[in-house]
């Protein structure tokens, strides 16, 4: 009855339940957090602006980037992947997402910064719809978890628009 | 020596009802992985719901043998999920981030295009010849939650098969001669 084999199998399934159970936890208490991040987009220039030989028009703009993304860290929280994406749309399409700069947040005091980048994406249009093009910027993150739920939100801001000729 | 020996006796002494109850046992034990692996199936709407990360192209986040659980609904792809794909005359299905999403107005038909967070550049290079853009049949199902280590079981189970044969041997040893 209590046999080496018995006493092991106890053992393990005590200890992969136990384990388990505070992995569930660990996700579950990430619902507790609501977090308010905030940011902001600025285009500083447009570099260029052109129609491929393809015929799909290419832009390149130079963006300031800040962001506070600090509040979305909790003790489950291994990283925070954050991306900047061009959202338009075109009489083609009824959604055109392009990302334009993604960055790796490792840690919560790393999480507030600000930066001035090209576009680490190209931004190609699927045709050729960009001139005078009315374009929203969109911070999104991704929060992944040490284990467990990933979590997922965004901030929309609008009212951005590209030149009317190519330069 | 002695429990050797007591094993082999105790396979000796086996009745018929016995045998019969244990084999019941184990096809209970088989059968109810089954459902689990079937029902996750049907809720998830991925043909495989859990995956095992294989290659390091997403660190810092997943790293090899850690397990990713999938969901597979009617839900537009958007930016920034993580999605696993097939590509054509590709075995291993891939985990990666979409970049750029082109949804068409008509037919609501999406061009995707992903790349690995830990690679330099976009997955181009890895799609079959002439593909830009993933379409929605190529995407098996979209990360939701993450487990890490887990997945090194599978791992070392495929990279090493004798383990895999004497642990089913252990395990079917004592499902044998277990008395209860």
């Amino acid at each position: 009855m209590h046999s080496f084999g018995y006493r092991l199998n106890a053992l393990l399934t005590l200890g992969v339940t136990t384990l388990a159970l505070m992995c569930a936890m660990a996700s579950f208490s990430d619902n507790f957090n609501h977090p308010s991040p905030s940011a902001n987009v600025q285009v500083m220039n447009v570099n260029w602006f052109h129609k491929q030989s393809s015929g799909n028009d290419e832009v390149s703009l130079t963006l300031k980037i800040s962001a506070d993304l600090q509040s979305t860290f909790t003790w489950n929280t291994k990283q925070v992947f954050a991306f900047l994406a061009a959202e338009y749309e075109t009489p083609g399409n009824s959604l055109n997402q392009i990302s334009l700069w993604d960055s790796i947040i490792p840690s919560k005091e790393r999480a507030k910064f600000t930066i001035h980048t090209k576009n680490k994406y190209r931004l190609i249009d699927q045709g050729s719809n960009l001139r005078g093009k009315e374009f929203n910027l969109t911070l999104h993150w991704h929060v992944m978890p040490k284990t467990g739920k990933m979590f997922a939100d965004k901030i929309v801001m609008t009212g951005y628009r590209l030149p009317v000729d190519y330069r | 020596m002695g429990w050797i020996g007591e094993t082999v006796d105790s396979i000796r002494s086996i009745q018929i009802s016995q045998l019969l109850n244990q084999a019941v046992s184990l096809g209970m034990i088989v059968t109810s992985a089954l459902i689990i692996w079937k029902a996750l199936m049907c809720i998830t709407g991925s043909e495989s719901p859990v995956v095992v990360v294989l290659s390091g192209s997403m660190e810092p986040g997943f790293k090899r043998g850690d397990i990713l659980f999938l969901h597979m609904s009617k839900d537009p792809i958007r930016a920034g999920e993580i999605v696993v794909f097939n590509i054509d005359g590709r075995e291993i299905p891939i985990v990666h981030r979409v970049i750029k999403v082109h949804e068409r107005q008509d037919t609501g038909e999406v061009d995707v295009l992903t790349k690995g967070d830990n690679n330099y550049g976009d997955d181009r290079l890895l799609y079959a010849e002439g593909q830009l853009w993933l379409q929605r049949q190529h995407i098996m199902g979209r990360a939701v939650g993450f487990l890490p280590y887990v997945g090194w079981v599978t791992i070392i189970m495929t990279e090493k098969p004798i383990i895999k044969y004497i642990l089913i041997g252990a395990l079917g040893l004592l499902v044998i001669t277990s008395k209860d």
